[in-house]
């Protein structure tokens, strides 16, 4: 343990309110802490340069998951593990549970929340693309008042949010409407369990008359954010998938990701397995859309 | 009544209850009245003269104990082989994370803030970070030419095989650092005081070379230095050497501050600062006849030592030894040497010079394959050693070993022919790759040449009133099982149960010196000690005529009891002796080099995915003969435990160096494979039995890290087509080799990635 915890101030409102009037109080003075997966990292590596921090674990609003005809709420503070073991989590939004499954081992998934994954911004976090092809909407809470907007926008760049100073993120809100696509998601890390993602790949799809009606495709590891695939997408769309469209979805591909080399990989190999993660997806997707 | 069947039963640990249950006491759960914690202050850069030392501001230096060089009362070194490490850096650094200040205060946290405000001035130095840089000799970083020891072996007449050879095959190899990972980090607790000396408590392999560099260090006499071994929680090799230097340190600390002191590394201290395997490179050049059996070859061996000499000439040794793994050399040549480089020193770790040299080896021996046309079953059956052939240091297999057969059990276990057939069906296509491959070695188990006898070990035993005997001993126990297989073998011996054996704690005021817990000696050669020396105290008892043959647990507790009241302490005590006919020239490096070898083939099937270009060890078979099992749930514990650390070292274990520094010093970047990476590893033993170890053992412990890195490598050679050479072998490597045409360059490179 790098830190001294005298150099520390944790302070536990137990509720929402309390929480926010404290943020909102000395702007840019606390960071939230929930499971602490990665803040305690920073912290026992001696590296946690924020001194104040404001536990919101224990805020009921921020742990419920709350069933729509239309959408399902997650809290922002709900762990992966709650997260996998949701029914309709994972009936309908498997991506997301498997992404919850990816993540560090059974002690992180106990801890670690899908709302710290979102506000802490890594490229590399493996439940966002899911966020990303699910179209997720986030809502945005401070004492000023609440506010939504589409988690794809939520993002502006290496570990920049829009998240203001003085707000938490309340929930996350899937629509009910991707339960009858075909999904894949696979993770390339360095091991089979408990590493941190090269590159990884959620990607929905549907095929109808032999032709790509919808897909949607989200990488992580590959650019300064997780990076949804539009400019692909849009090419993919109403086409037929044949190798020589295959061959243009790479291309495409390479167009649209930003990897770089650092310690856990390189950039050429993050561009080669992004390809080919794609590659497979749309194979799976083909056999689907014959066998349907 | 004689117990039988203790030696070959899995018997429960002696220390594993108290392990189970949280009892057993490391380091860290021990504190002393008024203890310290101390911290280091290290080098910054790869190389430099030191010019001033800052205490910074926003510390109170009152506060602590700062203990620099000039506070050393003896010998400013690590004592070991050389003694040309430094115990605090005075005047220059040679590699990063050179200790060279050491703090102690008592609260804990406030030392990381204190090591912080320390900045030191230096003037930089050319470094070298390679084994080429190092050779190239644009600086001398090291004695007169950047070499630690070299090492010449000469069998036959090599300069003359060359034009009789069919063909000559040339090979280059190379493998990784790899960090030992065991649980506990390093971590010891000193106490001082001006009468006794200094005491001192740790993880630790070896008490005995901790006990002799604090002699040095302090320039005390031996009975003035005591230390014990707290229990151990892993250690490979990774604390053989190493504890010294914590251990110095402490007690410095607690010298200057009269209290006593602990220093506990952190994961990210003990990566970046302690040992590591030695890198390697081997070139071979092989003469090979036309049906593909060895005439004979030159082999060049090179490990990159670091920045100081330590263990670097003995690893370098047993990496010279191992070089021509399980084959016959009729002539050969090998040229070895270790050389210096701005790291902090490599050092011991399983195996210990042997996995390079024996990966080398290994997959030279499928190159041979390839070019003469033959299988690599073929080529390895047509050279392996025979019972009375010559090894290349000329020593005569004398024990009765048929590889042949164990090659040819092994293929059987692992299924090898008909998976070879099946994989190259397979393979032509989808997205997945198939292949099998193996490595035939062997592994000698003591210390090298002569060094058992140089050792002289003594081993004890002590009988009580209550008819315990006790094994004394300083090998410790750190998870291999020392405790468990010492006090089988002395139950066995005396013929009690095994619940009436114990092992005193390793302090070097109550054991004698055994020798250090290495080289796979422990249960062959302390075994046998043990043996002795249990038989001795049953001889005292049978010839004062309190103990006849036949004789109950209860007798010998009345006998012992008797004997202990009339004559005082009941104690035995046995010294190695050399085998007559062993035989060991260092200047030549001849003769006999092991007193015995351990022999293994292993089999390893992979599966390569073409869409992340990793690999999946699918299966493994780790056939060995190893003299006698003497604990078969210990004995498989080791042999799964060193093919898991080996599959570590092949495809998974990167240190990331930058200027002589490890840059990925934390477990989430430094990958060691977890159970979800790894193959069901099966354990098959043979035991011929050996004359020299307790019972028939040989050593088994380092064993295992030979062989899997280069069965695994043959067997990805076998899957793709691709002839890799290097270890740690990467996806990102992989990628590499199969799709060298992959253009990412999509977009032009200004617009491309972040820095």
């Amino acid at each position: 343990m790098r830190a001294d915890p005298a150099d520390y101030r944790l302070v536990s409102p137990g509720n929402l309110l309390g929480a926010l009037s404290l943020l909102a109080s000395e702007p840019a003075q606390w960071l939230p802490i929930a499971g602490g997966t990665d803040v305690m990292v920073l912290y026992s590596a001696g590296k946690l340069t924020n001194r104040n921090l404001i536990d919101i674990w224990n805020i009921p609003e921020l742990r419920q998951i709350e069933v729509f005809p239309d959408r399902i709420s997650i809290g922002a503070a709900c762990t992966y593990t709650v997260l996998r073991q949701h029914e309709i989590v994972s009936r309908e939004f498997s991506l997301l549970a498997t992404a919850a499954s990816w993540t560090g081992g059974i002690a992180n998934q106990n801890r670690g929340t899908l709302g710290g994954n979102i506000a802490n911004a890594s490229p590399a976090a493996d439940s966002l693309p899911a966020l990303l092809v699910y179209d997720a909407v986030l809502t945005l809470i401070s004492v000023r008042g609440e506010r939504r907007v589409p988690y794809r926008t939520f993002h502006t760049g290496y570990k920049q949010t829009i998240l203001a100073a003085d707000e938490l993120i309340l929930n996350i809100s899937l629509p009910r409407r991707f339960s009858k696509y075909f999904s894949h998601a696979r993770k390339v890390g360095a091991r089979n369990a408990q590493a941190i993602s090269k590159v990884c790949l959620a990607a929905l799809g549907q095929v109808a008359n032999g032709a790509i009606r919808d897909v949607r495709l989200a990488l992580g590891s590959v650019a300064p954010v997780p990076l949804r695939l539009n400019e692909t997408e849009k090419m993919l769309t109403g086409k037929e998938i044949e190798p020589s469209l295959i061959d243009a979805a790479r291309k495409s591909v390479l167009k649209e990701i930003r990897p770089i080399d650092d310690i856990r990989s390189t950039a050429r190999y993050r561009s080669a397995v992004a390809c080919n993660l794609v590659t497979e997806f749309l194979a799976k997707l083909a056999a689907e859309g014959a066998a349907a | 009544m004689t117990v039988r069947h203790i030696i070959g039963a899995s018997v429960p640990r002696k220390e594993g209850w108290d392990k189970v249950t949280g009892a057993a006491r490391y380091v860290d759960d021990m504190a002393l009245p008024g203890m310290l914690h101390g911290a280091t202050v290290r080098s910054t850069i790869a190389r430099g003269k030191i010019k001033q030392i800052h205490f910074g501001p926003g510390v109170d230096w009152n506060e602590y104990v700062v203990v620099s060089a000039k506070d050393i009362p003896g010998k400013n070194c690590i004592a070991l082989i050389l003694d040309d490490q430094p115990c605090l850096a005075s005047e220059f650094v040679n590699h990063p994370e050179e200790p060279i200040l050491l703090l102690a205060h008592p609260d804990r946290p406030k030392l990381r803030k204190a090591v912080e405000a320390v900045s030191i001035e230096y003037d930089s130095l050319p470094a070298l970070h390679t084994i080429e840089e190092s050779e190239r000799q644009s600086t001398i970083i090291w004695g007169r030419d950047n070499t630690f020891k070299n090492f010449l072996v000469e069998k036959g007449d090599v300069d003359a095989i060359w034009k009789k050879a069919a063909h000559i095959v040339e090979g280059e190899y190379f493998t990784g650092a790899q960090e030992q990972l065991y649980i506990e980090n390093n971590g010891v607790i000193a106490a001082f005081d001006p009468k006794n000396g200094v005491t001192v408590w740790g993880s630790l392999q070896c008490p005995y070379y901790v006990h002799k560099a604090l002699i040095t260090l302090f320039a005390l006499p031996e009975e003035k230095v005591r230390v014990v071994q707290m229990e151990t929680g892993g250690a490979f090799g990774g604390k053989e050497e190493y504890p010294s230097m914590i251990a110095g340190h402490a007690a410095l600390l607690a010298m200057k501050s009269g209290r006593p002191v602990k220093i506990v590394y952190d994961r990210m201290e003990d990566m970046a600062a302690t040992t590591k395997r030695h890198p390697s490179r081997t070139r071979h050049r092989t003469a090979v006849s036309k049906d593909g059996r060895i005439l004979g070859g030159e082999i060049e061996f090179t490990i990159d030592g670091g920045a100081y000499a330590t263990l670097s000439s003995v690893v370098l040794s047993r990496g010279t030894i191992h070089a021509g793994g399980a084959y016959y050399w009729p002539n050969v040549r090998i040229r070895t040497k270790a050389v210096a480089t701005n790291a902090p020193p490599h050092g011991a770790f399983r195996g210990f010079g042997a996995p390079q040299s024996l990966f080398a080896m290994e997959r030279h021996m499928d190159r041979i394959a390839q070019v003469v046309g033959i299988s690599p079953v073929e080529v390895r059956r047509r050279n392996f050693l025979k019972s009375g052939q010559t090894t290349t240091t000329e020593q005569t297999i004398k024990e009765n070993i048929d590889l042949d057969r164990l090659l040819k059990r092994a293929l059987e276990l692992s299924d090898y022919a008909a998976k070879k057939k099946r994989f190259a069906e397979k393979n032509k296509a989808g997205t997945n790759r198939k292949g099998i491959g193996i490595a035939a070695f062997l592994h000698g188990a003591g210390f090298t040449g002569s060094g058992e006898r140089y050792l002289n070990s003594l081993v004890g035993a002590e009988a009580g009133a209550d008819g315990i005997v006790r094994v004394l001993v300083s090998s410790a126990e750190f998870g291999q099982g020392t405790n468990t297989v010492l006090c089988q073998i002395a139950a066995e011996a005396l013929g009690l149960p095994y619940e009436n054996v114990s092992i005193a704690q390793p302090d070097t005021s109550v054991v004698p010196n055994s020798g250090p817990t290495v080289a796979s000696r422990t249960a062959m050669i302390v075994g046998k000690l043990v043996q002795s020396a249990a038989r001795g105290i049953k001889e005292t008892l049978t010839k004062t005529g309190l103990l006849h043959e036949d004789y109950s647990p209860e007798q010998f507790r009345a006998a012992c009891k008797e004997y202990i009241a009339t004559h005082g302490a009941l104690k035995s005590y046995a010294r190695y002796e050399a085998p007559p006919d062993v035989f060991w020239d260092d200047e030549k490096y001849r003769g006999e080099a092991y007193a015995a070898f351990a022999w293994a083939v292993y089999v390893a099937e992979v599966t390569v995915d073409l869409t992340t270009y990793s690999v999946t060890v699918d299966d493994f078979v780790a056939l060995q003969e190893v003299g006698r099992v003497l604990h078969p749930v210990l004995a498989e514990g080791q042999i799964t435990g060193g093919v898991a650390q080996a599959i570590g070292f092949a495809l998974y274990e990167n240190v990331v160096w930058q200027d002589g520094r490890m840059m990925n010093n934390q477990m989430t970047n430094y990958i060691m494979p977890a159970s979800m990476d790894l193959p069901p590893i099966r354990v098959f033993f043979e035991e011929n039995g050996n004359v020299h170890g307790a019972h028939g053992a040989k050593g088994i412990g380092e064993l295992p890290m030979d062989g899997p890195a280069p069965a695994i490598l043959n067997a990805v050679e076998d899957a793709t087509g691709v002839r890799f050479c290097s270890i740690p072998l990467l996806p990102e490597d992989l990628f590499e080799a199969l799709r060298p045409e992959f253009n990412e360059q999509a977009v032009p490179s200004s617009v491309r990635g972040i820095a």
